[in-house]
């Protein structure tokens, strides 16, 4: 029953195709190290599902930002729980994001035919920073506010154009309404969305290409 | 390994990976189901008793507005509610008091006394002094409050939905 279910998909679908493809890849012999990427992508996926679970309840306005996350902290059924997950996902996301790319880097796996993989992974670190410097606003508690306001008076030391970057980031001269609103924006439309095509890219090139060896004496 | 009696290492990979990915679903999963549930179980009843003032006050057999708020909280945000009620006191002693709520649909009821009638604007409705149904697409009578008088003082029992 099940079998002739799957051999209806599977002929439409070409998931055995898929399979053989995307998972039944040859890979030399490899170690734990090899296993971040899975767990950043594994992680960004937690990330995705509980920040969506988030804006049930979260409003980005500076006079209901506090006290819904009180709300989901202290009334919402498990919303420590979903809260919990985003705070620390977070974190270790970015310290496996961060260790992947020490690996590669030790490695060399960076090197050709990989540079684009390398360069896409740039961009996904980076992204990930960014998220974690837009959300860290979002509580709209005493640190997050302060913190927002270093950071983004570091990014106005730039010479010449700081000033401007530093309106931009804030929308406006000080920290504002405005300020959340977009760092909301950034947090949950512009930088997943990046994150996501790029990692699309990136599996596509570790598919392609294969992945590299542990380097040895013949290197 | 064909004929080996044990499970191989990718069936033993399978299952693990099986059994983790349902240990991290279930466990990240249910919790997410009432989450999101959440503000439909929680129960919002209350009964309060909300002083009207001194019973002297309101003068005999003339139907007499009261109105007060609530707050009320929200999740994040407070709403204030208003209400209003009719005091009618009938004797010396003895009071009714009815909500201007319309059991049509919502309206509020304004007391007519040239006509000794609550008339609600909305539908036409027409209810007598007591509350009962004269005219108009209304259900039921106006609804009443429990009442009861400490130390000439006089209050409602409000029960919050």
């Amino acid at each position: 029953m099940f079998r002739r279910l799957f051999e209806w998909l599977d002929e439409r679908l070409g998931l055995t195709g898929i399979h053989d493809v995307v998972l039944d890849r040859k890979v030399p012999k490899v170690n734990w190290w090899f296993t971040l990427g899975s767990a950043s992508l594994f992680l960004f996926l937690l990330q995705g599902i509980t920040g969506i679970f988030l804006t049930v309840y979260y409003v980005p306005s500076p006079d209901h930002a506090y006290d819904s996350v009180q709300y989901i902290m202290n009334e919402v059924r498990f919303g420590w729980l979903i809260r919990g997950i985003h705070h620390w996902g977070a974190s270790l996301m970015v310290l496996v994001v961060f260790i992947h790319m020490l690996r590669t880097f030790f490695y060399a796996a960076y090197k050709y035919p990989r540079e684009l993989t390398w360069l896409s992974g740039v961009i996904l670190l980076l992204a990930t920073l960014g998220m974690g410097f837009t959300g860290y606003l979002l509580p709209w508690n005493q640190r997050s506010y302060w913190a927002t306001t270093v950071g983004t008076e570091i990014a106005g030391t730039v010479p010449v154009v700081g000033p401007f970057i530093l309106s931009v980031l804030r929308g406006g001269s000080e920290l504002s309404a405005i300020t959340l609103a977009r760092f909301f924006a950034v947090h949950i439309w512009f930088l997943p969305a990046l994150i996501a095509a790029t990692i699309g890219l990136h599996l596509y090139l570790v598919i392609r290409l294969g992945i590299s060896h542990i380097p040895d004496e013949s290197d | 390994m064909p004929d080996s009696p044990h499970m191989t290492r990718r069936q033993f990979v399978t299952v693990i990976g099986a059994a983790i990915s349902t240990f991290i679903g279930v466990v990240v999963g249910l919790p997410a189901i009432a989450y999101l549930l959440s503000p439909a179980l929680e129960k919002q009843t209350g009964e309060s008793w909300i002083p009207l003032g001194p019973l002297e006050k309101y003068p005999l057999n003339q139907p007499t507005l009261f109105t007060f708020t609530r707050t009320k909280k929200h999740g994040w945000e407070k709403t204030v509610n208003s209400y209003g009620v009719f005091v009618l006191r009938t004797s010396e002693t003895q009071v009714r008091v009815f909500s201007n709520v319309c059991t049509h649909l919502s309206c509020r009821v304004t007391w007519k006394a040239d006509l000794q009638e609550y008339i609600c604007p909305c539908h036409d409705g027409h209810f007598a002094i007591d509350g009962s149904i004269i005219s108009g697409p209304q259900p039921r009578p106006l609804d009443e409050y429990e009442t009861k008088i400490e130390d000439g003082n006089l209050f409602i029992l409000l029960k919050e939905a």
